[in-house]
């Protein structure tokens, strides 16, 4: 079984240092950079079905700068067997319809059963790529999963997706792609076996040219979107402590919430 | 054309990259989870701890310091002492479980043949065997070459008599290696050899285990050779090469002591820290009165000092730097001595509290005292600095 899965560097949420530059794109220099956090579920559920099939590989593919290998070297260590880079400095500050266009384009290179990716990612939140590769490459789009079981026999897919009422039950036919979230269980800590395992394994890089994608379509230049304005959201307001006795307290917290219809 | 000038930035890695630091990370975690709530116990009691030496097999740390084809993990010196500075922190009776298994390895590492390495190394990598390095005697301490057991060849083998004591892990290994007197005449470096011997054996026996301050879990054992056989084969490298072994062993495991002090400070550092963030007097935090945050300051700096000369130590070393004594001697001074002031402060910072057993900075003050002494005494350690620094006499 061979699964790829979509891995972005996004800034650390934990760093508190993710912030804009002066036109609106993200200042990728200014946090360190780890693997978005729905790529790390997703990996997570890739990583148990290679392993429980006992064949496969879980190969990652990256649209991201000349660094990100550093960053997808955790991925590596938690047991992703390679990676397949995207990087091209004329790929910077592409929008996300040239980030769709590339990965589409690369992911064609690779020879796979299924692709998972995160429903979107902490930095960019557009939530858009996953979709747009599926159908740009004719694939049958499964989102939301919070549970994947592969069938290799009769070479379909089906995936539970949380209702307000139970599960949806989704099926499709293989290859296809999958977009899951949280739902799908917490990312394993990398071994010091897989650290040190991740050592000897490859990361291999495409540039623009060998996709075939003209440079100008791509990056700030080809970009559709533009950021046109933004601002911080506005600060807090003061945090109100209750103290009083417990049946005090919740009588309190009840009419807290009442008067703003939120009970 | 690119221009530089001399102002370049130097070059090679003055931070620890993505893969050290997630190791360190992981062994954190670990240390934090399960090893940090026995030290104590471990302390009290004096026991050995074989479920923490179980632990540290099962998630493969001991497995770091050996080759990827003996079923190890291959990592270098720097990975090594992160792992010993996290275990330390914790606990340093566990993290000198790394430390020792890397100091008795290290003979067969620098000195053995492929086939002796393939014979002993697997066992030791998964941690199903554990081996001490055995050097120093009752009269044979700072004066290491002065050793008096002797080993006699006879046929196929050599007989050892004699003993030794302070050997750390003595009594808990199956593989010991003893430096013994070959040739009695020969010069005085030129009189030892290395024997690795398989325990147990007929004429190996533990006479004693020493009652100590600290690292009150790793048993210091005497050990008495009377008669003990060792196969020719069980030899490494020649005869009369057991000096040149054991002083090449010693320049690679002091980072390990260095990096064991390390962890033991930076242990007290967040201890105090924590305290003086809660503790308060005068309503007040006591962190927040100037000598106290003096002192946290003073501890804080000479830590991360220590810490980054140990890290740099364990880069030049690997790297083979002609000066690897002058690096493993500055590392163990710098943090065994730190190591023994920070941990004091800590025990000043805590007050009375910090005196008695329900905080874990007398324990670590204790423990700290060992980095002083072993793997060479401070006083060693100045000793080869300075003879690096001022060569030998004309």
């Amino acid at each position: 079984m061979r699964i790829v899965v979509l891995t972005k560097p996004v800034p650390d949420p934990a760093s508190g240092a993710e912030r804009l530059l002066p036109d609106g794109r993200l200042d990728r220099a200014a946090s360190p950079a780890v693997v978005n956090g729905n790529d790390e579920y997703v990996l997570e559920a890739a990583l148990k079905l290679v392993e429980a099939a006992g064949e496969g590989e879980v190969i990652l593919l990256s649209m991201a700068p000349a660094t990100a290998p550093e960053t997808m070297r955790k991925a590596l260590a938690m047991g992703a067997h390679r990676g397949v880079l995207v990087t091209d400095p004329a790929l910077e500050g592409s929008c996300a319809v040239a980030t769709t266009r590339v990965l589409a384009a690369a992911l064609k290179t690779i020879e796979f059963d299924l692709v998972f990716a995160g429903v979107d990612t902490s930095d960019g939140v557009a939530g858009v790529v996953p979709a747009g590769i599926a159908a740009l490459n004719g694939l049958p789009y499964l989102s939301y999963a919070a549970g994947i079981e592969p069938d290799m026999t009769a070479r379909r897919v089906r995936v539970r997706r949380i209702s307000p009422t139970g599960f949806d039950v989704l099926e499709a036919a293989m290859p296809a792609l999958i977009s899951g979230t949280q739902a799908l269980g917490e990312p394993r800590y990398p071994s010091l076996k897989g650290i040190m395992a991740a050592r000897n394994k490859t990361i291999d890089t495409l540039a623009l040219a060998e996709l075939g994608i003209d440079p100008s379509t791509v990056g700030t230049a080809g970009a559709k979107t533009k950021v046109h304005a933004w601002e911080p959201p506005p600060p807090r307001a003061a945090t109100r402590v209750i103290r009083d006795a417990p049946d005090e307290a919740a009588r309190q917290v009840v009419a807290f919430l009442a008067e703003r219809r939120l009970v | 054309m690119r221009s530089v000038t001399t102002a370049d930035r130097a070059p090679g890695p003055y931070r620890l990259g993505e893969e050290h630091e997630m190791l360190r990370d992981a062994v954190r975690v670990l240390a934090d989870e399960r090893v940090a709530p026995r030290a104590a116990e471990v302390d009290r009691t004096g026991e050995f701890p074989e479920d923490l030496r179980r632990l540290l097999a099962d998630h493969d740390i001991l497995a770091l310091p050996f080759p990827t084809e003996h079923g190890g993990l291959g990592g270098e010196l720097l990975t090594v002492c992160l792992a010993v500075e996290q275990l330390s922190r914790a606990c340093a009776t566990t993290g000198l479980i790394l430390a020792v298994q890397e100091l008795g390895s290290l003979p067969i590492t620098l000195a053995g043949t492929a086939e002796q390495q393939a014979r002993w190394f697997p066992a030791l990598a998964s941690g199903e065997q554990l081996i001490a390095f055995a050097l120093t005697e009752a009269e044979a301490g700072s004066d290491a070459a002065a050793l008096r057991t002797t080993a006699r060849r006879d046929g196929e083998a050599y007989v050892i008599d004699g003993g030794k004591r302070f050997i750390s892990h003595g009594s808990v290994a199956d593989l010991v290696v003893v430096f013994a007197v070959t040739d009695s005449d020969a010069k005085r470096h030129a009189r030892l050899s290395a024997f690795v011997v398989e325990v147990p054996s007929d004429g190996f026996a533990v006479t004693r285990l020493e009652h100590k301050m600290g690292i009150r879990g790793s048993p210091t054992a005497e050990l008495a050779f009377n008669g003990l056989r060792v196969p020719a084969a069980n030899r490494l490298g020649e005869e009369g090469d057991g000096w040149s072994i054991a002083m090449r062993t010693l320049d690679r495991s002091r980072p390990g002591i260095a990096a064991q002090a390390v962890g033991i400070a930076q242990g007290a550092l967040e201890v105090a820290t924590a305290y003086a963030r809660e503790r308060k007097q005068f309503g007040q935090r006591i962190g927040d009165f100037q000598q106290i945050g003096a002192m946290l300051a003073d501890m804080d700096a000479g830590v991360e000092a220590a810490r980054q000369l140990l890290y740099k130590a364990c880069v030049e070393i690997d790297a083979g730097a002609a000066d690897a004594s002058r690096w493993s001697a500055l590392c163990k001074l710098v943090a065994g001595d730190t190591a023994m002031r920070v941990t004091t402060d800590a025990v000043q910072v805590l007050g009375g509290y910090g005196y008695i057993d329900e905080f874990p900075v007398e324990r670590m003050m204790r423990d700290a005292k060992i980095t002083q002494l072993y793997e060479g005494t401070q006083q060693i350690q100045r000793l080869v600095i300075a003879r690096a620094l001022l060569g030998t006499a004309d």
